[in-house]
């Protein structure tokens, strides 16, 4: 008799969680995971918005293959993220090592350093799209350094993309910086007590303690830096439209394009689930390294 | 080679030799000379990047406050001849959107941090404290999501949009990212982490579930809401692509749709341009300034979520 109440009571608590969890489950339920799998069956199918879906099975995958198009859009995403993955990688340590430094003023620059991660994709494009003009900051700059400095840097196929790349860069590596330094104070001062005795100089203790206990932040980094720049759009949209000639289309360009332009929305989401494939191959080789290689 | 390579076995040594306890004195106490030149390369360094770093966005201030003339002019100079501050006025005056557009920015991005908060730290007390069927499954596919990026769903989540009949509505702006897995994590992780004793005591006093989320475990949770908060506000504020897709009047936009519609009719005018991109940078630059430390902490958190 005692046994019923209490069972009744944890019921209602049972009923009381899904409760608490019920808008996470019906948001995340219906725009991510039903989503994904809808995302899956357009996939097969084509469907113009207005009439109704269409089943055409492996079609826009085979199309997909031969496509110029989606071929150059690849390219140019490996491209964008070759140039940006390792150089801000490499700048994030930089800047995470001399944060690291023993001075006064730290946390000053440190939020200076960090500025540019807030700052909208929108008006960081207007920024450098600014700079980049032909009357520009930077041409000028290349004029004092007595440098060609005629180029119109967004108009030209050869140098639109390493703008994009450099904005991109600009605005994300403070970002991974914030993740170096958190990495770098988790290293216990007593391991560069050790190789000091042992008469270490500055550069020794960094290329052989500091970089080798930062392996498993570069990989991490390096892995959501990839993930992150092949999903770049607003750059493209806002900057360049994608030219000139098609030299800054990238993947997700390609796909916003193709589904409210051109309202090709299986064909576009055949390139989606391309895309997804790629980024969830990298994620699972960013999750089996970090529990390999966490510990140190 | 032999005696280099001898003086170096020497060198390492040494410490096992009966000197450490003295040389160890002698590092920690170096030469005045030396630290003199760490400290200068230390500053140098600081100051030249912080100047690289923030250079464009000194630039971007310095050309609000220039003529059309000035922001075109050869060689540019950092420092405006003469400052106006006309550009504001004018970005302000060249349409009835332009306001508009900065309150649609502000309320969605009130209803974004407001949901979130309410919603993640709910559903991660829910996960952190209470049980029922099916909870960890839950979570565990619930994570599992976070792996799909955004855009690879942007065609079919516009047309489950549609289907809802939310194009063109804040609706359709807000719905999808009401409550993020990123914030539910936070949560979860954060109240699992706060001791369980108080909210028992609170169990036997009477208190409800609700009660015991609401008066215990919610001002308990300060910390972690805070980042929260913080980067629900930067994202909504600065979020282009999905409210891109979703909106289609003007009059609807928000300020990065609208600045980038503006830059469409203005684009001869990068004065202008620019100080319509101080509509944008500045709030934030104002929250970022105030609550930094969350920033810095929300980060090195997401960027340990793994």
């Amino acid at each position: 008799m005692v046994k019923r109440p209490f069972r009744r009571q944890k019921v209602a608590d049972a009923l009381l969680g899904y409760l608490f969890i019920s808008p996470v489950i019906l948001v995340i339920g219906t725009f991510t995971f039903f989503s994904m799998i809808y995302a899956f069956y357009l996939s097969f199918t084509k469907f113009d918005m207005f009439s109704s879906p269409l089943w055409t099975g492996l079609q826009n995958y085979r199309l997909l293959l031969g496509n110029p198009d989606f071929k150059r859009a690849m390219l140019n995403t490996v491209y964008y993220a070759v140039g940006v993955v390792p150089t801000q990688t490499l700048i994030a340590i930089g800047l995470a090592v001399l944060l690291n430094q023993k001075a006064r003023g730290i946390p000053f620059f440190r939020a200076a350093y960090f500025v540019p991660t807030i700052t909208s994709t929108v008006a960081a494009s207007f920024i450098f799209m600014w700079l980049f003009l032909k009357q520009g900051v930077i041409n000028h700059t290349l004029s004092l350094l007595h440098l060609p400095a005629d180029n119109s840097w967004l108009e030209n196929p050869l140098t639109a993309m390493p703008v994009l790349m450099l904005s991109a860069i600009w605005g994300t590596a403070p970002h991974f910086m914030v993740i170096f330094l958190a990495a770098l104070q988790d290293i216990p001062q007593t391991v560069y007590e050790a190789v000091e005795i042992d008469g270490a100089n500055t550069w020794q203790s960094f290329r052989h303690v500091t970089l080798p206990l930062l392996r498993p932040a570069i990989f991490l980094v390096a892995v959501l830096g990839t993930i992150g720049t092949f999903q770049v759009f607003d750059q493209m949209y806002i900057m360049t439209r994608g030219g000139p000639l098609d030299s800054t289309t990238s993947v997700v360009f390609l796909i916003w394009r193709t589904a409210f332009q051109d309202f090709n929305m299986g064909y576009a989401s055949a390139m989606a689930v391309v895309l997804f494939a790629i980024i969830y191959a990298l994620t699972i080789l960013q999750r089996r390294t970090i529990d390999t290689n966490i510990q140190f | 080679m032999r005696t280099l390579q001898s003086q170096e076995i020497a060198a390492k040594e040494r410490p096992h030799t009966g000197q450490p306890q003295k040389e160890r004195l002698q590092k920690e106490r170096p030469r005045p000379g030396r630290r003199l030149t760490y400290t200068i390369t230390v500053y140098a360094l600081l100051v030249i990047i912080a100047a690289i770093t923030l250079a464009p966005l000194a630039y971007t201030i310095s050309g609000s406050f220039k003529t059309n003339a000035g922001v075109l002019e050869w060689p540019p100079r950092l420092i405006p001849k003469p400052p106006v501050t006309s550009n504001y006025a004018e970005v302000w005056n060249s349409s009835p959107l332009f306001p508009r557009w900065i309150v649609n920015s502000v309320f969605l991005a009130l209803v974004h941090v407001a949901a979130e908060l309410f919603f993640a730290s709910l559903a991660g007390y829910a996960f952190a404290r209470m049980k029922f069927p099916g909870r960890d499954l839950i979570f565990m596919i619930m994570l599992g999501t976070l792996m799909i990026p955004p855009p690879v769903t942007v065609v079919s989540k516009y047309i489950i949009v549609a289907r809802l009949g939310w194009v063109n509505t804040y609706l359709g702006v807000i719905m999808p990212t009401l409550v993020t897995v990123f914030g539910v994590f936070l949560m979860t992780q954060f109240i699992r982490a706060i001791p369980k004793d108080l909210d028992e005591a609170a169990t036997i006093d009477g208190c409800s579930r609700f009660g015991i989320y609401w008066r215990i475990v919610l001002p308990l949770s300060k910390p972690a809401l805070s980042a929260l908060a913080i980067f629900a506000f930067k994202d909504s504020w600065n979020e282009f692509m999905w409210s891109l897709t979703v909106l289609n009047s003007p009059e609807l936009f928000t300020l990065p749709l609208g600045l980038n519609y503006f830059r469409g009719q203005f684009y001869t005018f990068w004065n202008l341009v620019l100080a319509g991109s101080m509509f944008n940078i500045a709030p934030i630059l104002i929250v970022f300034i105030i609550f930094q430390r969350y920033f810095i902490k929300g980060i090195a958190m997401s960027g340990l979520k793994g």
